[in-house]
């Protein structure tokens, strides 16, 4: 490469090199980044292994035999009624009515899903118009938006779904709903942060000057700038929302049962404190929602590192 | 400030774009939770100027002096504050709503920023298709067609219709920026600092493009600049902006041969001579910082950094002279001759004596 060369040569060689530069996309380079980190590659396979799991959980049901509400008094129960541990009949053992914990938490995981991916799009949606709205047109509708963002935050969330359900009982959208009310803000502030940033750009002053209104420049300009942070916080909304959800049924404010979800399965196994006796029934629950939580806050973090490389890794 | 309203045209024909007495202040945000208002930024404190069909005007001062201020009050992209806009013999100081979203189409605009005017996630045909598109304009034979055709105009290939802004390079984004602005064949375009951001090879690629423009189509321009030598080649008229109001305005060659303003006279001291030999002249350096728009000085704005301030010159501002047709000098002393070397508290320096920089 020492070798100095008169500028045909070199176009000449630019020319050659040029053959071998490969022009990708932002996508291809986005999904290049992403899997040359292990963290994120893991926790992608695990949140696919995870919606396979739930998607077939009827064919779990029908694999097994056992049905998700479906109480083997006889099989799942010992003589004195104490759960069964995992074996060959029940892999992940029984609880105490005699159910088979694997078919449940594969039912349970829809729940999860379900509730995780629904309440954060339609939380990331709220977000996302009020943050663009306040972001937007400043001013009194900044103000006005802002402090009812505030308001929302310091409302205790424990506090308000004990008082919602009590007065309308629980219920699986009631739950979603409380989800949706105390998710929303946090990714409206930022993007009331990225729109007052955004908005000062030439690129809005020149749709300005072509004479494009309001709607127009929020959806056309705007927005497609917005898309990476709404990706990142959509995706690390999904793990908060499902401990929401099972924090909720834990409680009792959730899902009603006999309907499997992961939080109800922790709160029966800790009535009567059963799990002294079946520890089976705290740690397969409790180990999915780790691992759950664990692999979407790690995917939003490689998911923020492979959209936006200019952030500085700093390992 | 007010003198200036007394500027008459020196022009037979009616300009297209008349200006008078345009203000436009910024309030900032109080600080406490009482004091709803602060301070006020006084960007352009009663400017008065014409463009003719077909000319360019150029505006030039330094960072700071409200110019691009000026063209996008002048553009309606900010509310003025006070004064008046005519455009095409029409009043479009306050037009809103349908009236200013037609009157887009008759003046565009040229950003500063090849790269930031243009969104990074749209393509150039995108980009391109959206004057046609918010205009709800069909040119005939078709909006791809019209777009090739305005990619070829401005020396751009057509077959870069699908590719992104970061692709190109920034005399190649201005361009587009370019084409974007003619593309609904305006008869105004005001170009805030077009080429101040590119190298200087291709800031003349640019301006001839601009040229060439004007002669096909005989648009208009307001040329915002602070590089004298990009306006002595693109303007036929100039107005020299100083603290958000003009010092002294006229036809090119009048202003850049004779200038009577010892502003113009300090700016034009600034422009590098390319000969060594031809470098006798007196350099003349200006001395403290611009002003405060905050609190512009009294009487003549630039009164705080003239080399021959009087007393006067702090209690009433200069009246509007007009000391040879079309040629307008806001100075109680004006004068042909540069200002001396003797004079405070400007520092002159020889250029014959330094090295070159």
């Amino acid at each position: 490469m020492s070798v100095l060369k008169t500028p045909n040569q070199a176009a000449a060689a630019a020319d050659v090199d040029q053959v071998h530069v490969v022009q990708r996309s932002s996508l291809a380079l986005t999904m290049r980044r992403l899997s040359r980190d292990p963290a994120s590659v893991i926790a992608a396979v695990f949140i696919i292994v995870l919606v396979l799991f739930a998607v077939f959980a009827p064919t779990i049901a029908a694999w097994t035999g056992h049905g998700p509400d479906e109480q083997f008094r006889e099989t799942g129960l010992s003589p004195s009624g104490i759960p069964v541990g995992p074996g060959a009949e029940f892999l992940f053992g029984t609880d105490q009515l005699g159910r088979d914990v694997l078919v449940r938490l594969a039912y349970g995981a829809r729940i999860s899903l379900l509730v995780g991916v629904v309440a954060s799009i339609v939380a990331a949606t709220i977000g996302v118009t009020v943050g663009m709205l306040a972001g937007y047109f400043g001013g009194r509708v900044d103000t006005l938006l802002s402090r009812i963002m505030d308001l929302v935050m310091s409302v205790p969330f424990l506090l308000a779904a004990i008082a919602l359900v009590s007065v309308l009982g629980p219920s699986l959208q009631l739950s979603i709903a409380v989800i949706i009310f105390f998710t929303w803000t946090p990714i409206g502030r930022v993007i009331r942060g990225q729109v007052l940033a955004l908005k000062q750009r030439e690129f809005v002053e020149a749709a300005r000057s072509l004479g494009a209104g309001h709607l127009g420049i929020m959806f056309r300009d705007i927005l497609p700038n917005l898309m990476v942070p709404i990706i990142i916080y959509s995706t690390l909304m999904i793990p908060s929302a499902i401990v929401f959800e099972a924090t909720l049924s834990f409680l009792g404010m959730g899902i009603v049962p006999p309907t499997a979800s992961w939080g109800g399965m922790l709160s029966e196994a800790a009535g009567n404190s059963i799990y002294l006796a079946a520890p089976w029934l705290v740690i397969i629950p409790g180990t999915a929602l780790l691992f759950t939580t664990l692999a979407f806050n790690l995917l939003g973090d490689g998911l923020r590192d492979a959209l936006d490389p200019r952030a500085a890794r700093k390992a | 400030m007010s003198e200036q309203a007394t500027i008459k045209t020196s022009a037979a024909a009616e300009p297209l774009l008349k200006v008078r007495e345009l203000e436009k202040f910024f309030t900032l945000p109080g600080k406490g939770l009482l004091q709803r208002n602060g301070a006020t930024v006084y960007a352009v404190n009663g400017i008065s100027l014409d463009v003719h069909a077909g000319r360019t005007l150029g505006v030039v001062g330094e960072s700071g002096c409200g110019k691009s201020t000026a063209g996008r009050t002048i553009m309606r992209l900010l509310e003025p504050t006070g004064g008046k806009i005519e455009f095409d013999g029409r009043d479009i100081t306050r037009v809103k709503g349908e009236s200013l979203r037609m009157l887009r189409r008759q003046m565009q605009m040229v950003f500063q920023d090849p790269k930031g005017s243009l969104n990074s996630r749209q393509t150039i045909g995108t980009i391109l298709s959206a004057p046609f598109r918010i205009q709800k304009v069909t040119p005939p034979g078709g909006t791809r067609l019209a777009i090739q055709d305005l990619m070829d105009r401005v020396g751009l290939n057509p077959e870069h219709y699908n590719r992104y802004p970061h692709e190109f390079s920034g005399g190649q984004q201005q361009r587009i920026g370019v084409a974007r602005a003619i593309a609904l064949s305006p008869k105004l375009i005001v170009c805030d600092e077009p080429v101040s951001a590119l190298d200087a090879s291709i800031q003349a690629q640019v301006v001839n493009l601009l040229k060439d423009i004007q002669d096909e189509t005989g648009v208009a321009y307001v040329f915002i600049a602070h590089d004298l030598a990009v306006v002595r080649h693109i303007a036929d008229e100039v107005a020299v902006m100083y603290l958000g109001q003009i010092m002294e305005r006229g036809p090119m060659d009048v202003v850049f041969n004779r200038p009577m303003h010892p502003y113009t006279h300090a700016l034009l001291s600034a422009v590098p001579i390319l000969d060594p030999a031809a470098r006798s002249r007196e350099r003349i350096v200006l001395s403290r910082d611009l002003p405060s728009p905050l609190a512009p000085p009294s009487g003549c704005v630039f009164r705080t950094r003239c080399p021959i301030a009087q007393d006067i010159c702090a209690v009433e501002a200069p009246p509007v002279t007009e000391p040879e047709p079309g040629h307008l000098i806001a100075c109680h002393f004006p004068s042909t001759t540069p200002p001396s070397t003797s004079a405070l508290p400007m520092r002159v320096i020889h250029t014959s004596t330094q090295k070159t920089n």
